[in-house]
């Protein structure tokens, strides 16, 4: 049977490889646990065999419990019915099987019942569950809500919730959008008031909410009726009871089988988490956070999922005599996929990494334990992580909607029908650029990173552990083009202009950075350098061409929507 | 009220996933070339355990005979939820056919003393017989139920269970202390705790000598479970392999026999004939 974790040579190249000692060190506080449970590590090494050990029995549940029941997960769906929505039938074995496997308390502390495991290894196995079945990511990823109240919580409120969303009895949702409230979080309306008990209530309706379900949901809410936009909104706990009533649930193109509720709340008693008014401009801001880097994982593991589908099918369909892998354009489409996949998780994985440091960092300075260095480590992982993750989001999501556009094209005809995987994970990916905030949202987020010149201090960084000369060359040439881009476009000194090109800027630093991490990698072995190369050469003319068009383009672009709109 | 339970574990040659090599030119399986895994039924048996387990709480003993490396496997158990497991290993059990194996283990499930419920796969893949479970039990004077593929009741000394009869179910109950043999139908098998398998990851099996009596991975020889060598291994095996011999079987119809002396005798006759035994 497959084992998605020792069938995926990638991923363990990356465990085999890549340094993870500073990470693991600080999340395991320099092993202080390791008396005290019997499954804490000893050590770095230690460590390491558990990651693996738990990724192994994760890759046997995907290949053997949850790859199997997609199709019918997909097929089934999640179901409104009476009010209650009603998981599909392989969506429910799943989370059984992840609960009994201690699975679903993956980042959260040993004390409160999780595995205590750093974001790098998370992101990983969220890849994996995806592969498996996408929608079911929706479930396994919504961890981070443990992660939020774990952050962010009272310890009353830690040891009340946390051990329950470990053990698997509470699934979590994040209520944030509204209606009129999408992309544009600081509108959010639904009220938070105190009533005469001096205990806070909800009332307003929430849309868009995967798994509202839960028995546990963090709702946005504004708490100061007198304060407009992000500094009214506070985060609520609310566990489910009967004020709140789901009032339907989305009929979507894919991830059929995470339900997307409409929830309405009805004087629903609630607690506070953290402070008033640090709601979205903090709290939410670090769990939407989270939520990118899974999104992305999770559009790696669709990828990688279609592009096996189109390998197996293109080596094992013949036609004029030949098995169509044997022709160009059907092998190029392969080799774009596969280095494009390696590419989007190099970049995930790496990007997690830099989460991870942050966020040690961030709990040792909370105890007041970092010194004058350490403290500027942090403020650089926090510049790193604020533009990776949404660059991470952009480049993973997209690239999924490529690789399985040309998984069904590597089909044909049967590719466009039920009978192949294809179809269901090209409806799946579909999602990944949209939700938690759209790519051109996360352009948005990534793009100060970019012209401020942060993304060009990590790569002076990432440049001193290349070892190859052409590989260093062929990444100059792109910072040129891209600093040249940046002096264009500031020259112009026109947020509207600066904005239309952003996309394009920010996609020419990922570039940049992927291209670096792959290559820094081509010392460990050949196949990644060949990646390394194909994926610069890309690059190269990619840049190149968005040069042109913004190096030619002038203000008047953006009088274009006048004249043709 | 708890349950005292006590699977009945082998490790077998994974025969679903069988390579070039897998058997050797004597007609015997060449061990080395195929993964080893624990049979699949048995992981069913020690499901169903876990399960009682989990709804009227008890202790789970596994007990496996086979080489020291089964260990690996034995710890797994552990990391699925069992409380102790036994490696009955001694040069003196290799070798052993279902009469030594029954033998062994019964001696072992002895030593054990008191238990509610032995649970066994039905049959194992490597060699089909389903006879260890049956043969354990008559030798421990227990009843049995054999095809278990779920259990229905557990209460008052009594269990209830629906078992496997062909066109269709059986419902029995019987009173404890009973064997129950159970098929892949019962349920599947649940994942490792992976707190368990990180705990667990550098536990070593060792002799009873050296630990406390509920040292979770124990290894028990010949000696301790007071079993007569005689018995044991190649020397108690009443079965003999003389040739091996491919068969392959034609006929897809199939016969109800009585069970008469008559009729077993004629069934015999014909399977001699058709080489299938002889």
């Amino acid at each position: 049977m497959a084992n998605f974790f020792k069938d995926n040579e990638d991923i363990n190249f990356l465990l085999d490889n890549i340094e993870l000692s500073e990470i693991i060190k600080l999340k395991e506080k320099n092993f202080s646990e390791k008396d005290e449970y019997p499954y804490a590590p000893q050590d770095v090494d230690e460590a390491m065999e558990n990651y693996k050990l738990a990724l192994d029995v994760l890759g046997d549940i995907c290949g053997t419990i949850i790859a199997p029941r997609a199709k019918e997960v997909d097929e089934q769906g999640a179901r409104f019915i009476d009010g209650e929505v009603k998981y599909a039938d392989g969506t429910k074995e799943a989370l059984k099987r992840l609960a009994q496997a201690d699975l679903m308390g993956f980042t959260i502390p040993r004390r409160y019942g999780g595995i205590n495991f750093p974001k790098t290894i998370y992101s990983i196995a969220i890849e994996m569950v995806s592969r498996a079945d996408a929608s079911l990511m929706t479930l396994f990823g919504l961890q981070e809500i443990a992660d939020t109240i774990y952050r962010f919580g009272s310890e009353e409120q830690r040891k009340r919730y946390l051990p329950l969303f470990c053990s698997g009895e509470y699934s979590g949702a994040m209520a944030l959008t509204e209606p009129d409230a999408g992309s544009d979080l600081p509108a959010v309306s639904v009220k938070a008031t105190i009533g005469d008990d001096g205990k806070w209530y909800l009332n307003g309706v929430k849309r868009f909410i995967t798994n509202g379900c839960g028995d546990v949901i963090l709702v946005l809410a504004r708490s100061e009726p007198n304060l407009k936009g992000a500094r009214g909104l506070s985060l609520f706990i609310y566990k489910r009871d009967d004020t709140m009533k789901i009032r339907r649930i989305e009929d979507k193109l894919g991830i059929h089988g995470s339900p997307t509720c409409e929830l309405m709340f009805n004087n629903s008693p609630c607690e506070l988490l953290g402070q008033r008014k640090l709601g979205l401009i903090k709290y939410t801001f670090s769990l939407m956070n989270g939520a990118r880097l899974g999104v992305a994982a999770q559009a790696v593991g669709i990828a990688e999922a279609a592009f096996r589908e189109a390998y197996s099918y293109a080596k094992s369909r013949e036609q004029f005599g030949n098995a169509i892998i044997n022709f160009p354009q059907v092998y190029e489409m392969l080799l774009d996929m596969k280095t494009d996949i390696e590419a989007a998780r190099r970049l995930v994985f790496f990007t997690s990494n830099i989460v991870d440091l942050k966020e040690g960092l961030e709990e040792l300075d909370s105890e007041n334990l970092l010194d004058k260095s350490l403290k500027k480590d942090l403020k650089k992982y926090t510049r790193y992580a604020g533009f990776l993750t949404p660059m991470s989001k952009i480049f993973a999501t997209e690239m999924a909607n490529k690789v399985c556009y040309d998984a069904i094209q590597i089909h044909g005809g049967v590719g466009y029908t039920k009978d192949f995987e294809v179809e269901r994970l090209s409806r799946d990916a579909r999602v990944t650029n949209i939700y938690e905030g759209t790519t051109q949202i996360q352009v948005n987020a990534a793009i100060g990173g970019v012209i401020t010149g942060v993304l060009f201090d990590l790569c002076e960084e990432l440049k001193e552990e290349i070892e190859f000369h052409d590989l260093k060359e062929g990444i100059y040439d792109l910072k040129e083009n891209l600093r040249a881009c940046i002096d264009y476009v500031k020259q112009m000194d026109n947020s509207e202009f600066q904005q239309f090109h952003a996309r394009r800027l920010v996609e020419m630093g990922s570039f940049i950075v992927i291209s670096c991490l792959l290559s820094k990698d081509a010392k460990y072995s050949e196949k990644k350098g060949h990646i390394a190369r194909y994926f610069l050469n890309k690059a190269i003319c990619k840049t190149a061409d968005y040069k042109k068009q913004i190096l030619s383009s002038t203000h008047l672009v953006i009088n274009l929507k006048d004249n043709i709109l | 009220m708890g349950f005292n339970m006590i699977v009945l574990m082998k490790q077998v040659p994974d025969t679903s996933n069988v390579q070039e090599g897998a058997m050797k030119s004597d007609g015997t399986v060449n061990r080395d070339a195929l993964p080893a895994i624990i049979n699949p039924e048995d992981l069913c048996a020690l499901e169903e355990a876990l399960k009682i387990k989990e709804t009227h709480g008890g202790h789970i003993t596994v007990i496996s005979m086979g080489p020291l490396k089964a260990e690996q496997a034995l710890k797994f158990t552990l990391c699925l939820g069992a409380d102790k497991a036994i490696l009955l290993s001694d040069r003196r059990f290799a070798a052993s056919d279902t009469l030594a194996t029954s033998y062994t283990l019964s001696k072992a499930i002895e030593k054990i003393g008191a238990y509610d419920i032995i649970f066994c796969g039905r049959q194992a893949i490597d060699g089909d017989t389903a006879q260890v479970g049956p043969q354990v039990a008559e030798k421990l004077g227990l009843n049995q139920l054999t095809y278990v593929f779920e259990i229905v009741d557990l209460s008052k000394g009594h269990i209830t269970v629906k078992r496997e009869i062909s066109n269709g179910y059986e419902r029995a109950k019987a009173p404890l202390p009973i064997l129950l043999t159970i098929t892949s139908a019962a349920n599947i098998p649940r994942p490792p705790s992976v707190k368990k398998a990180m705990a667990f990851k550098k536990l070593s099996a060792k002799e009873p000598s050296l630990v406390e009596a509920d040292f979770p991975l124990q290894l028990w020889d010949a000696e301790f479970i007071s079993a007569d060598p005689t018995r044991c291994g190649l020397k108690g095996s009443a079965t003999k392999v003389k040739k091996v011999e491919s068969v392959v079987l034609k006929t897809r119809e199939k016969k109800e026999i009585e069970p008469t002396l008559s009729s077993i005798s004629s069934l015999m006759k014909e399977l001699i004939h058709d080489h299938i035994i002889g």
